[in-house]
């Protein structure tokens, strides 16, 4: 396995699915997939090329949510980040905490702090947040304005 | 069943991650674990986009206390590679040094932890008393004993002198005996053995599900360690071993942090003994609008940052993903079917902080008996008595 038949193969099997696809280095490779096509990429990732799913990212860049899966190939000293980019009207992207434990936990994350829906996941409980936090208010968004002079955590005490 | 959690023992809000266990037993055996997050949740990555460049990487370094360098180190390495950018030989160096002498104390603090669950204080007390040897050295290198500052995106903030150097070489070699001592001690004990092996075992195939990461998963068979196979500062300028072990029990959980004290001990000496001589730092100026991800391999696993920045002097998203976060749910594969005078040293085999084991609450399926910390630390020292009676030891 070395790193141009990699990527070479991602280009050749997924020919459809990928919108951008950016060598920013020769560790790092960024590519921006159709939403609908990502337990596809997931599963080849980590089934057939054995990579390591390190963590996955939310960004509110204003006029989209982005949600990035890094995924690292130790053998060949490579991080392949998966960008999905989200509307704001259309916040639902396929969970894969179902299928690999790992995902589990940062799924629940972002779908707190930043409002993404991840469709089948089996234990969408809050992380991080305290119970009593509003529904529907996402901390890490940047139009995040919530302020409530009652509350211990906006008071700063 | 009702499901009522009840928090027992005191609240540490001073220790990092303060998680709740919530285990569920019947009789002696745990049939199920869930886990509570976010009792200290204090916004650092939000914080963080508030901050400059430069400011940030001291707000990430107060994250963890006892890996203090760790989020630095991943998080400078981020932003070179938004440039992407080469720091100058000799910080490469500097900071490899600093790494290392962080994971030894990290693997001593640990260590006499998970002697003090155990109920052996001795080790406890060797290994703490060996740690503060490794702290002088971190304060002769870097002028504090902790929170070392030693890190900024590009290089190094703080040289090493050259008339530190013998003092602390002669310090890393005084070292080594009483380590050496202390590894016999604890690998070659038959009540340890009996109390340690075969349990909390994780399989390689869970640890490579859950993501296991660092020593957790080295100790399951899975021969990854970012050092070697992703090489970074200057760690494929030197001899070491990576160190993995097959049965992922906490008897081998404890032999690869333990021997990768002595690994670190090499590295460190042979870096500063080779360290060359230039610059300490690239100087950059301005970070240009890109997104980079710095991973380095901390005490406890990968530590991974992702950085993106909009050209401004201040990162406009900062990830962190710490290496506890993937560990902590191997808890779900160890821990159902030991018994609760396992659990404590079960949950602190994968070595997250002291207060996690404190903040547990055990419920009985049946009744609603219930322990605190402190009691399941007496039930496992209370164990190992009883193990040391039976073989006739001490």
């Amino acid at each position: 396995m070395n790193r141009e038949t990699v990527l070479q193969d991602l280009r050749k099997k997924f020919s459809g699915e990928i919108v951008e696809f950016m060598e920013k280095s020769p560790k790092r490779v960024y590519i921006e997939i159709k939403k609908d096509s990502l337990r596809k990429w997931a599963s080849y990732m980590i089934k057939d090329l054995g990579a390591r799913f390190n963590i996955a990212s939310g960004v509110d860049s204003r006029a989209h949510i982005e949600v990035l899966y890094h995924f690292t190939l130790e053998d060949i000293n490579l991080i392949i980040s998966l960008r999905v980019r989200l509307k704001k009207t259309d916040l639902e992207i396929d969970s894969l905490g179902a299928e690999y434990p790992a995902a589990n936990w940062i799924e629940r994350e972002i779908h707190e702090i930043l409002g993404v829906n991840f469709k089948g996941h089996p234990d969408m409980r809050k992380l991080l947040l305290s119970d009593d936090w509003p529904e529907g208010v996402y901390p890490l968004r940047r139009d995040y304005k919530e302020w409530d002079p009652n509350a211990i955590r906006d008071r700063g005490v | 069943m009702p499901r009522t959690i009840v928090p027992i023992g005191p609240y540490h809000p001073l220790q990092e991650e303060p998680e709740f266990f919530s285990l569920t037993v019947d009789g002696e055996r745990v049939v199920g674990i869930d886990v509570h997050l976010g009792y200290n949740h204090r916004g650092i990555e939000k914080l963080s986009e508030m901050k400059t460049f430069d400011q940030a990487t001291f707000v990430v370094e107060r994250i963890c206390g006892i890996c203090s360098t760790s989020h630095p180190f991943a998080f400078c390495q981020a932003v070179e590679d938004i440039f992407p950018m080469e720091v100058p030989e000799r910080a490469k160096y500097i900071r490899t040094i600093i790494a290392e002498g962080e994971r030894i104390h990290s693997h001593l603090l640990w260590l006499g932890l998970a002697g003090h669950f155990l109920g052996y204080n001795t080790v406890f007390m060797w290994a703490w008393k060996l740690r503060e040897e490794i702290l002088d050295v971190m304060e002769i290198l870097s002028g504090n004993r902790n929170n070392y500052a030693m890190f900024r995106p590009g290089g190094v903030r703080r040289d090493i002198k050259a008339e530190d150097i013998p003092v602390v070489l002669k310090k890393l070699d005084s070292i080594v005996p009483t380590l050496d001592m202390l590894r016999r001690a604890v690998m070659d004990d038959p009540v340890l053995h009996a109390r340690t092996k075969g349990v909390g075992s994780l399989s390689k195939k869970d640890a490579l599900s859950y993501g296991a990461l660092g020593p957790t998963a080295r100790a399951s068979g899975v021969a990854r360690d970012l050092r070697k196979n992703c090489s970074y500062a200057a760690y494929d300028r030197v001899q070491w071993d990576m160190i993995v072990r097959q049965n992922g029990d906490v008897f081998d959980k404890l032999v690869v942090r333990v021997l990768e004290t002595f690994e670190s001990i090499k590295i460190m000496k042979q870096c500063l003994t080779a360290l060359p001589s230039g610059e300490i730092d690239a100087r950059i100026k301005n970070v240009p609008p890109g997104e980079g991800i710095g991973h380095i391999e901390a005490p406890r696993g990968e530590c991974f940052h992702y950085v993106r920045s909009d050209g401004t002097n201040r990162p406009a998203r900062h990830k962190v993903r710490a290496p506890t976060f993937m560990n902590l749910p191997t808890y779900k594969a160890t821990i159902v079917g030991a018994t609760i005078s396992d659990a404590t040293i079960i949950l602190a085999a994968i070595d997250p902080c002291y207060c996690c084991t404190e903040r547990l609450a055990v419920r009985d399926t049946k009744g609603t008996r219930l322990y605190g910390g402190e009691d399941l630390v007496k039930l496992s020292q209370e164990k190992t008595q009883r193990l040391r009676k039976e073989l006739g030891v001490g």
